[in-house]
């Protein structure tokens, strides 16, 4: 069970209607996410250092995560707005869910709001590097548990 | 006086869209923009006559070789080198450099020696000196620069020695805009019996060249920053260096005979040009030049000294939480930028929905970005076929940005 009380795929589908709404719009899109990047509560600066940064992505894109009765808390900081409200969208479907859950997601918002041809192949490879290491987590914590 | 409007139509991207938007190209400091005759030149040659060049016995093979040796002469003429044998064709700037760090640099670098360079250097200046720096020992110094961007040159002064063999400066910065006292350096240089490469790949189409009047003993740019194709380029040498130095890379046309026993090289400019050359985007080189020479470099860089002096104003004036990064008095048409609280990324994105392109980041110049402590900066850059219409859209959507995330 998860204490997120929507499911992965409600979750994402609730993100496909709010970027539905903006019709396509490349500015609003990316104003949007720009907003959403500046409403991600700020990571602790004790927390971005080298060892949490994701590999493969243009920006800096820090990750940190606590573990809390079998949920995953993400917590995420970048040094772009873009690439922090990127996360904020992965966050927002994956935060408190269990490692099992995690690794099974099937994560198909991304290519539903069109996101690729917004931001670019170099960051949607960043934002699949995002995933892996939200992903790699979840493994290292299932393993552990 | 050029008429702008006729200028533009010769390029048939600036008549497309962007994401709905009219193209504004300010990315010139990367690659600029080709007229219709360049890309004319590109399929008549595949169309027409494409032929290996210097070898074919036949009248397809004298055609390709009579284009591909013009490009030379033009060439020689464009900067004013004394024989055309001086102009040796590369992929481009970085070719260039790092063939002379491989022939000239590898004969005449010692161990304790220094190669000096300036803190604005593209990494293409750097890195090919440090390698040959780390095989013999040598040293790579930096001349480093004021806060406006611009070399100080009694520090240069300073590291002048007879241990110094080589110094290879930017002409004009790519990240910056600053255009170097090139003149003055290589005056210098000389006294200490240093010779000098200038990087003129962001001055080529901008300032006039005569690489007689500088003395430097090496020129290098690239075609595709002078409204030219990519992967082309050329480097200009003294002859008598030239002559005196090794091979680059071995191969067919850069031989005079080859046998078992040992091979003895082709004379110049072909010692530096084995294997078969890039013919199609050297015959349409000469395009561009003559697009340049048609309109007048004088003429073309007064008018992307006005488009500069232009959106410097309106940048000042009406964001005034932007900093230019550069702000030399003698600038090519580079406008570099910071605004506070805005990564420079996502200034880029928000300008590219709006089809304006800039270019955004280190700019290829980290040691630069470090002596400023940024990661990276807005750079737009303008050629002839810009228009202060665009500048106003530029600036329209710069201050909707900061009114937005500022």
């Amino acid at each position: 069970m998860s204490v997120a009380t929507k499911s992965i795929e409600e979750v994402q589908n609730d993100i496909i209607d709010d970027f539905d709404l903006l019709d396509g719009d490349r500015e609003s899109t990316i104003f949007y996410i720009m907003e959403l990047g500046q409403e991600l509560s700020a990571l602790d600066e004790k927390h971005m250092v080298d060892e949490n940064l994701i590999k493969g992505c243009q920006s800096k894109v820090w990750l940190t995560t606590e573990f809390e009765d079998g949920q995953i808390i993400f917590k995420a900081d970048s040094n772009t707005d873009i690439t922090k409200g990127l996360i904020s969208l992965l966050i927002r479907v994956l935060n408190g869910r269990s490692p099992q859950e995690i690794m099974n997601a099937e994560l198909f918002f991304f290519d539903k709001i069109g996101m690729n041809g917004v931001i670019g192949s170099q960051r949607s490879n960043g934002f699949a590097s995002m995933i892996k290491q939200m992903k790699f987590y979840a493994l290292a914590y299932s393993a552990k548990n | 006086m050029i008429d702008i409007e006729q200028l533009r139509s010769e390029f048939p991207i600036l008549a497309t869209e962007v994401n709905g938007h009219p193209l504004t190209y300010f990315d010139n400091g990367a690659t600029n923009q080709k007229p219709q005759s360049v890309i004319d030149a590109l399929s008549e040659y595949y169309k027409g006559y494409n032929s290996n060049v210097h070898r074919g016995a036949h009248s397809l093979a004298d055609k390709a070789t009579q284009a591909f040796e013009q490009t030379r002469e033009l060439l020689q003429q464009f900067v004013n080198a004394p024989k055309s044998e001086q102009i040796i064709f590369t992929k481009g700037t970085t070719e260039g450099i790092n063939l002379v760090a491989n022939t000239y640099g590898r004969a005449n670098i010692q161990a304790g020696d220094e190669i000096i360079v300036t803190t604005m250097e593209h990494h293409s200046n750097i890195v090919p000196w440090q390698m040959i720096a780390q095989e013999k020992g040598a040293t790579v110094r930096n001349i480093p620069i004021s806060d406006e961007g611009e070399i100080i040159f009694e520090e240069f002064e300073k590291m002048l020695s007879d241990k110094v063999k080589i110094v290879s400066v930017v002409h004009a910065s790519n990240a910056l805009g600053t255009v170097n006292p090139v003149e003055k350096i290589i005056e210098k240089a000389h006294e200490i019996g240093a010779v000098v490469l200038v990087d003129g790949a962001q001055s080529a189409a901008h300032l006039p060249i005569d690489v007689q009047a500088l003395d430097c003993d090496f020129f290098v740019t690239s075609a595709h920053k002078m409204f030219g194709p990519t992967g082309m380029g050329f480097l200009y040498g003294k002859e008598e260096i030239l002559n005196d130095m090794p091979p680059f890379m071995g191969g067919g046309e850069m031989i005079k005979e080859v046998s078992f026993d040992g091979t003895t090289f082709n004379t110049l400019p072909y010692k530096f040009e084995a294997g078969t050359p890039n013919i199609a985007d050297t015959v349409a080189y000469a395009k561009a030049v003559e697009f340049i020479n048609r309109y007048g470099k004088e003429n073309i860089a007064a008018r992307e000294k006005e488009l500069l002096d232009y959106a410097t104003k309106k940048l000042i004036e009406e964001v005034p939480t932007a900093k230019i990064i550069g702000t030399s008095s003698n600038k090519v048409s580079v406008l570099s930028f910071i605004i506070d609280n805005i990564h420079n990324y996502d200034i880029g994105m928000m300008l590219d929905a709006r089809g304006i392109a800039v270019r955004t980041g280190h700019h290829c110049t980290q040691p630069l970005m470090a002596r400023y402590g940024l990661e990276g900066t807005v750079r737009a850059s303008f050629s002839v076929y810009n228009t202060f219409e665009e500048i106003d859209k530029f600036i329209e959507a710069l201050k909707r940005i900061v009114k937005m995330f500022g």
